[in-house]
């Protein structure tokens, strides 16, 4: 197709400019991580003037990442094995079984997903405080409250994406398996889930994602030794005095895990998440 | 053997399961997702309710089922713009619905000329594609955290730029404190989530068959043109969408304004979670938070179901029940 000068121009500019935009943060954060403290208290300097990996070393006491860093990814993965379990069993009854009130389920979902955490999240507590009065079952302070909260939030996209995959994969596949003498579940676990991995990847991408980076819940949900790294490092900013290289230095380690993440499901979110595969 | 077994499986496929003992396998299917979902949001959203309408407070949080029954009292103390308490609520909806507004437009129009103009092929695509990704997938905690450093007053990037660099502002401005932290929260949440439209709306562009452009280059249409009048009405279905779910975020933003200040921000950068955070939390005045919860969803449900309808309205064709989201465009529709 035939492209303008002018329309060449303007491309270069807008997107010189948004790339300047949305690399300058990034910048800033990753230089600022290799610069020795004295870099970071001073006038502010765009190219680094030293440049120490120290930060990365010491970060680990000063701020006590390691702590924070297994507390996210015990909560994060265990949040993100069971809403894919959960959700594959529940997608695939949504998309393959027609069964009375399968409408009401769909419609639970969706609100579910509308539903903002804070209209929840007080009444929430006094739920789990009473579960820990009646029951025994203690779930404020401890892994499970977070990974069972975090469960449910991300569990209506993981249903609604996976429903939508599912309904968009072929049948013969599944016809052949179900002559062949195979069950329903036994099909949706050796014939459907094989065919859906890349799906499957996005949705525990999205879930690890949203468990690892939540703020809120995990401010009232966690105590000393079991919060987040979100919860951790907001509590190491606030205080008096800012290690800055060193706390840019644990940003850049908390961020790993979701960038590489997402940067490992681009193709499947290029095509719009619910695209049959 | 083998043969009865066939038609006994084709039965349940194409009937649904019917059949005696594979009634339940549904059930058991949507069960754990079922009983999560009840556990986390249905529960707590009816006890919101019932709390609601209770004097709950640190008294008797204990033990809640005890609560005195107060009936609508907790309503009018939350809603009465006279009242202190109300005054802050009405005004902190108007702040985040400004705030909503504003972030939303910003980041859904970056996100959507950035799809259209990365939509053909030229030197460097590939490389800006990761880039644009990058924000999105940044934490949003690491995110509030960088942009604290870079807006610090004395030392950030923000002021290097703007006051050394470029000498726009002769005074070094404070942005964390004040009425400047509005627009710390906004920039951060802009920069944080406009790939999401970039993302969305370049998928939906992607699927546009590219015949459909080329006839307009044909007949003469300009590359804005093609934009205006081909490109944001065949992806309103997507876009749609994605402005209600950023609308949602917008509204419903806690994360930001919490890592940047702690429990309490600034006047300027609380938002409705940030005021019932605080006053659940803080104030112990449950039945009175929980009242305003229930207006703020009350206000949103609304503000969604008018969004939904509005939205129903063909971006294309202007009709209110129209099928110009199929692939190509009939013949005839306004251009």
């Amino acid at each position: 197709m035939h492209e303008g000068a002018g329309f060449r121009w303007f491309r270069r500019v807008a997107l010189t400019v948004i790339a300047l935009l949305t690399a300058a943060p990034l910048w800033v954060i990753v230089s600022s991580s290799v610069r020795p403290l004295a870099d970071v208290r001073g006038p502010f300097h765009w190219i680094p003037r030293n440049v120490t990996l120290q930060p990365y070393l010491d970060t680990w006491s000063t701020i006590g990442l390691g702590r924070y860093l297994v507390n996210s990814v015990i909560v994060a993965s265990a949040a993100t094995v069971a809403s894919v379990v959960v959700s594959v069993f529940a997608a695939y009854a949504v998309s393959r079984i027609d069964f009375v009130g399968r409408r009401a389920f769909g419609l639970l979902v969706l609100s579910a997903q509308v539903l903002p955490a804070m209209f929840v999240f007080l009444p929430l507590f006094i739920v789990y405080a009473s579960l820990d009065r009646w029951w025994g079952v203690g779930l404020i302070g401890s892994y499970g409250g977070l990974i069972l909260t975090y469960l449910t939030f991300s569990l209506p996209v993981c249903i609604w994406v996976l429903t939508g995959t599912f309904s968009g994969l072929r049948r013969d596949l599944e016809d052949a398996a179900a002559m062949d003498g195979l069950g329903r579940v036994g099909t949706l676990l050796r014939v459907v889930v094989p065919i859906a991995r890349p799906a499957l990847a996005a949705v525990a991408v999205f879930s690890f994602a949203l468990a690892w980076s939540e703020v809120m819940i995990a401010s009232v949900l966690t105590t000393q030794d079991t919060r987040t790294v979100a919860v951790g490092l907001q509590s190491y900013l606030s205080a008096p005095s800012v290690l800055w290289n060193q706390l840019m230095a644990a940003c850049v380690i908390s961020s790993i895990p979701a960038v590489a993440g997402f940067l490992s499901i681009r193709r499947f979110v290029m095509r719009g998440w619910s695209q049959p595969l | 053997m083998a043969d009865r077994s066939f038609t006994a499986r084709r039965s349940h496929r194409f009937t649904g399961v019917r059949g005696g003992a594979r009634r339940w396998l549904p059930y058991a299917l949507i069960g754990p997702a079922l009983v999560v979902e009840l556990v986390v949001h249905v529960v707590p959203m009816a006890l919101g309710i019932w709390f609601s309408l209770t004097g709950l407070d640190r008294s008797t949080i204990g033990d809640w089922t005890g609560a005195p029954f107060v009936g609508l009292r907790n309503l009018r103390t939350g809603l009465d713009p006279a009242g202190p308490i109300g005054a802050e609520l009405w005004a902190t909806l108007a702040r985040t619905a400004i705030f909503a507004i504003i972030v939303v437009t910003v980041s859904w129009s970056i996100g959507v000329v950035v799809a259209w103009l990365m939509a053909s092929e030229f030197r460097g695509r590939s490389a800006l594609r990761v880039l644009f990704l990058v924000p999105f997938a940044v934490p949003g905690f690491v995110a509030a955290i960088g942009w604290s450093f870079m807006f610090s007053r004395d030392y950030g990037a923000v002021n290097q730029l703007l006051v050394d660099g470029l000498g726009a502002v002769s005074d070094r401005p404070f942005w964390l404190i004040g009425d400047n932290a509005f627009w710390v929260v906004a920039v951060v949440w802009i920069w944080n989530v406009w790939p999401f439209a970039y993302l969305m709306s370049s998928a939906a562009m992607s699927a546009i068959p590219s015949d459909v452009h080329d006839a307009s280059a044909l007949d003469g249409a300009a590359r804005w043109r093609q934009f205006w009048s081909i490109s944001l009405p065949l992806i309103w279905p997507v876009n749609a969408v994605v402005i209600l779910v950023m609308s949602l975020w917008a509204f419903n933003e806690f994360g930001v304004a919490y890592v940047l200040f702690g429990p309490r921000p600034p006047e300027s950068a609380t938002f409705v979670a940030n005021l019932v955070h605080g006053h659940s939390f803080t104030d112990a005045a449950f039945g009175v938070g929980a009242a305003m919860n229930l207006l703020v969803a009350g206000l949103l449900l609304i503000g969604v179901l008018t969004y939904v309808r509005i939205a129903r309205r063909c971006g294309w064709c202007s009709s209110w029940r129209c099928r110009c989201w199929a692939p190509v465009p009939r013949e005839g529709r306004r251009a």
